[in-house]
């Protein structure tokens, strides 16, 4: 298998998405199988090929200096979960 | 001379790396328009961008590109006219994309140099690399028992990553490289420097070695020093730390450490299990970017005076002394302020009035040059007086005093309390006569050998001329006639 | 049956020009189809009144002689990608409960300017991770054909709610999305037009991202023509986008001539794949013919690294995806599992709140970026997109555009092809090469399979070449002649 359960184990951890323990072995199968069939792609010589850098044929756009956004607190915060007065919240963190 | 901490068993070297985050001066963020200025309402200063709401894209600011390569110019660094963003990964309540949009396989900023004036001789300090990031928002934990707060207004302000190669060698040398490094970027206009209100934040990476090596052993990371004094304290701690670790056989482990100011060392952050794996990849809601020669060329051109260049022109324009002026170029403010002081004055006297005189009238009150009870223009009348002989620097003391007690201009005082030197050679032929025959005894211990007593002669014709007399002239005369 | 429901976009707009209805009787008419369509699932979110009220407000223009633009007073449905002001928005996802945005996307603001009417957010599959919408958190869509053996079909994905109330009439057009298909292969599930613009022609402001560098929007309707119609008004430079195009957009409507004598149309030999059904190879071929008495000249292409587009697909949306998904952590909108730690709140509310696919998804992402994997995956697929663009590039120097079918197969039962998400793929084998290209690129439904079921007919052009697209789309479209209409408007319940 290409993906054992301690490395699906570690990506859980890494997305920060909880993975029942009963349910780590099938998806350590199916992400096994998805990057199996991925590894074709190794058939290709891609040696002298650049990556694709971005879709767009273009120039970066920029922008001016200018502040034209924000001031809005309460649009911002419209949808927080605990919010306490202008402030988001979480379960402390400790450093 | 080299830093060495003396350990139990053998003499080990500290090799010293800083990394420096310098917030961009901008109006806007780096790729949302919402405002920069430091301390406003909470949330206030959040674009839907940077709260990461879902679908919200970047764009970025051109001034910001700017500010980044005129910094990497005053680095003397090399320009990459080719660089990309992309998105650091990792989960903090203040990042609210979930990542960190970053450079990191193309900064746009290449090799540097800052050069150091240490007392033993200068010292050239490698950069490593400079490159744009966005900062992340404010996570407030005392404000409640359960939870912690946050604000996402410095969410995606402008920051330049300033990375040294690890040239550095004690703490002495982490707090200059700081302070060239901060004075440039004043210079430039492109960070204010400010490090109590964080924008300028400096990790340091500290490793040691025995002083006959040549390796690199294992670092650790003292992240978030806020100060450039507790950068050199939280220095010197970790350093004799790990040597302490390796004298009694343990190995220092790669980890990240803060500075607890209050007792003065750095403790190992809670524990973070595996070093993070933040899984950089070009950020495609952006483009590389791309900058033309040119573009490079008119930010060159259109630079400000540089510390360096400054400081050579300070020697060779005003007479300074090289230490003098090492000391005025520091800052910019203080470069701006004797400079009005000297033009068209003497250089010398100038630097020494504001560098003994003035200074210290400011840790006094506690006042910074820009707050400076005498403005330059008065300074610079004062340093005139002097010059042009109408008082003496004796008295001159007495009217910089006054000057800072009361705000008078120098010439009202000097009127106002008749403290104008006397140089009449007959008024001082008097004075001097006066006391020397009023002081046989004393005259003849000096013609008996004595010669110090000149000195107090001098004092007796201050007296009498209410310290006003020109003392070279008060002083040639008295050998004169001491001497018969 | 309601006869307002059955018209095209061109021809209600006609109505409307004339007087013959008013909007808010066209949109009445949708708003009573919509309700009596419930059970196909469609809709996340139904916004009938709002949808009224917008009907009115385009009449009152229309009385003042001062009509918005090309749509004004058009009943469309918004995939519940799109970030509607003061609607709730969801990408169909359990994460984003409650979520009701302060702000609207430019695409779905660009349709309102134009004076369309929105009956509501449409179900897809979860964060537009899907090929049958059967992920939505909301529970699956029914496809409005089906055939006498008891079974509900699925409406393709990931915009499989859009595709199913256009093919239902229940809405006289859809806003969708397509990241590797998911506007053109729910639209040849459901028999319907569906339309993937050149990456960059619409703006991704406000839209729930999923790959970035592959999202785009696009109109689903029952015709070309509507679908040239719609884009127009969907189409457009955003400066809010750094991806967005400057490419001025021209009429689209104007370019369906009729005419496409001379033009050269490519044939693949790649997309010919092992085990392609004989009806899938009949319509294409079929599909040939027709162009070829038209005037057009079939030449045959090699696009050599075709194969490879699914895997590099399913390295590349997965990374980008893993990226984008992280900001759905509880913490500033949608679903929050309170816990103890922010760790724990961070892992419980993402655990919930993510479906199984978009599980995978993150994860293989995430894999595929990590320390040690990058080069191997990313950079390598990043490696192969070239290749497939340049494949495209040199082929687009002989032909004008390329003929190939949408889906490999006919709209599957809901349930079946779940046991390995591979499988569920391969849906995507002809679609998802264009979209890695960024090419533009449209559905045509064209026959039927053996079951009765309908089938798509695929063109792809160069980039920002839109205009041919929908010249030669409207000529296949006339000579296919598809008038078949799904099981679900002739039963007797309606």
């Amino acid at each position: 298998m290409a993906l054992d359960e301690a490395t699906v184990r570690n990506i859980a951890k890494l997305a920060r998405i909880k993975v029942p323990e009963n349910e780590v072995p099938t998806l350590a199968e199916e992400l096994s199988k998805i990057i199996e069939w991925i590894e074709q792609l190794n058939e290709v010589d891609t040696e002298n090929v650049t990556p694709m850098t971005s879709m767009a044929e273009m120039v970066m756009p920029k922008r001016a200096d200018k502040v034209t956004d924000g001031n809005y607190p309460d649009r911002v915060l419209s949808n927080a979960p605990n919010p306490e007065g202008p402030f988001y919240t979480v379960p402390k963190v400790v450093e | 001379m080299t830093y060495l901490i003396q350990g139990k068993t053998n003499d080990w070297e500290v090799v010293i790396g800083l990394e420096v985050h310098a917030q961009i001066i901008s109006d806007a963020k780096l790729f949302s328009g919402a405002a920069t200025s430091f301390g406003a309402e909470p949330n206030s200063q959040v674009s839907l961008v940077d709260a990461g709401m879902p679908g919200m894209l970047p764009v970025i600011n051109e001034f910001c590109i700017q500010q980044a390569v005129r910094t990497g110019l005053g680095l003397d660094a090399k320009i990459n006219l080719h660089s990309v963003f992309e998105r650091k990964n990792y989960f903090y309540p203040d990042l609210p994309q979930g990542y960190q949009i970053s450079q990191y396989l193309h900064p746009i900023v290449g090799e540097g140099m800052v050069r150091l004036d240490m007392p033993d001789g200068t010292r050239e300090i490698g950069v490593e690399r400079l490159h744009m990031e966005q900062d992340a928002g404010k996570s407030i934990h005392d404000q409640d028992p359960n939870r912690t707060f946050i604000d996402l207004n410095r969410s995606g302000v402008a920051l330049m990553e300033i990375v040294s190669k690890p040239d550095l060698r004690s703490p002495e040398e982490a707090g200059a490289y700081l302070r060239k490094l901060r004075a440039i970027v004043q210079y430039l206009g492109t960070c204010d420097g400010n490090m109590e209100q964080g924008s300028l934040r400096c990790d340091a990476n500290v490793s040691v070695r025995p002083s006959d090596s040549d390796e690199l052993r294992t670092r650790a990371e003292i992240k978030n020093i806020n100060s450039i004094r507790f950068v050199m304290q939280a220095i010197e701690y970790e350093a004799e730390r790990q040597v302490d670790v390796y004298e009694t056989g343990g190995s220092v482990v790669q980890e990240t450490r803060l500075y607890d100011s209050d007792r003065g060392e750095t403790r190992s952050m809670r524990s973070k299990e595996d070093a993070h794996d933040y899984r950089y990849f070009p950020d495609p809601d952006l483009l590389p970017i791309d900058l033309t020669p040119d573009y490079v060329e008119e930010i060159k051109k259109n630079l400000p005076e540089l510390p360096d260049a400054k400081k050579v022109r300070f020697i060779s324009e005003y007479g300074v002394t090289e230490s003098d002026a090492g000391i005025l170029v520091a800052d910019q403010e203080t470069a701006q302020y004797f400079e009005v002081v000297a033009s068209g004055r003497d250089g010398k006297l100038a630097a020494n009035w504001v560098i003994h005189e003035l200074f210290g009238v400011l840790n006094k009150v506690g006042k910074g040059i820009t707050d400076s009870p005498i403005v330059a223009d008065k300074l610079g009348n004062l340093v005139d007086l002097i010059s042009n002989r109408i008082i003496s620097s004796r008295i001159a003391k007495d009217v910089f005093e006054e000057m800072v007690a009361k705000g008078k201009d120098p010439g009202v005082i000097v009127k106002e309390k008749g403290l104008k030197q006397i140089t009449d050679a007959g008024e001082i032929e008097t004075a001097v006569n006066n006391v020397i025959a009023d002081n046989a005894d004393q005259v003849k211990k000096f013609r008996e050998g004595n010669e110090k007593l000149v000195g107090w002669f001098v004092g007796q014709v201050m007296k009498k001329t209410q310290g006003k007399a020109n003392p070279q002239m008060v002083n040639e005369l008295l050998l004169e006639k001491l001497k018969g | 049956m309601s006869k307002l429901t059955d018209l095209t976009i061109a021809e209600a707009r006609d109505g409307l020009v004339n007087r013959k209805f008013s909007s808010v009787e066209l949109t009445d008419a949708h708003v009573n189809a919509v309700e009596a369509a419930r059970d196909l699932n469609a809709f996340v979110t139904e916004t009938l009144d709002l949808a009224i009220e917008r009907a009115k407000a385009s009449d009152d223009r229309r009385a003042k002689g001062k009509p918005a633009g090309g749509m004004d007073g058009i009943p469309i449905a918004v995939k519940d990608l799109f970030c509607t002001e003061g609607v709730l928005t969801t990408a169909s996802s359990h994460i984003l409960d409650g979520f009701i945005p302060p702000y609207e996307s430019t695409v779905s603001q660009n349709l309102r300017d134009a004076g369309s009417v929105m009956l509501g957010k449409t179900n897809m599959d979860e964060f537009a991770m899907g090929s049958a919408n059967v992920t939505s958190f909301y529970g699956a869509v029914k496809n409005p054909w089906y055939v006498n053996d008891g079974k509900d079909r699925v409406p393709g994905g990931s915009s499989g709610g859009s595709a199913a109330a256009v093919a239902a009439n229940i809405s006289l057009g859809a806003a969708g999305s397509d990241t590797g298909g998911s506007i053109r292969q729910p639209a040849s599930f459901c028999g319907v037009v569906g339309m993937k613009p050149t990456y960059g022609r619409c703006s991704r402001w406000g839209m729930v991202a999923f790959a970035s560098s592959l999202d785009q929007a696009g109109p689903l309707t029952r015709t070309v023509r509507d679908a040239a119609i719609m884009l127009q008004a969907m189409a457009g430079h955003d400066s809010k986008d750094s991806t967005s195009s400057t490419e001025p957009v021209p009429n689209f409507e104007a370019s369906i001539t009729g005419e496409i004598k001379g033009l050269k149309i490519g044939i693949p030999l790649e997309y010919r794949i092992d085990g392609m059904s004989s009806e899938i190879e009949g319509l294409w071929s079929q599909g040939v013919e027709m162009l070829k008495d038209a005037g057009a000249e079939p030449v045959e292409v090699s696009l050599p690294h075709t194969k490879y587009a699914l895997p590099t697909y399913y390295i590349v949306a997965p990374a980008e995806a893993s990226s984008n998904l992280a900001r759905y952590d509880g913490v500033r909108y949608g679903l929050r599992v309170d816990a103890e730690t922010l760790d724990e709140m961070y892992e419980t509310t993402r655990g919930e709140g993510f479906g199984q696919e978009v599980r995978r998804r993150i994860m293989i992402g995430a894999y595929v970026l990590s320390a040690g994997y990058y080069d191997a995956y990313y950079v390598k697929a990043q490696k192969l997109r070239t290749l497939i663009l340049k494949d495209f590039s040199d082929a687009f120097k002989k032909v004008d555009a390329i003929l190939t079918p949408t889906t490999p197969f006919a709209a599957f039962a809901i349930g079946e092809k779940m046991d390995d998400p591979v499988q569920m793929y391969i849906n995507d084998v002809f679609t998802v090469p264009s979209s890695l290209a960024g090419l533009p690129a449209i559905t045509v439904p064209a026959g039927l399979s053996d079951e009765g079921l309908p089938l798509g007919l695929h063109l792809i052009t160069k980039p920002f070449g839109e205009e041919t697209l929908f010249c030669v789309a409207d000529v296949l479209e006339k000579l296919v002649s598809f008038h078949t209409k799904p099981a679900y408007l002739s039963k007797d319940a309606r």
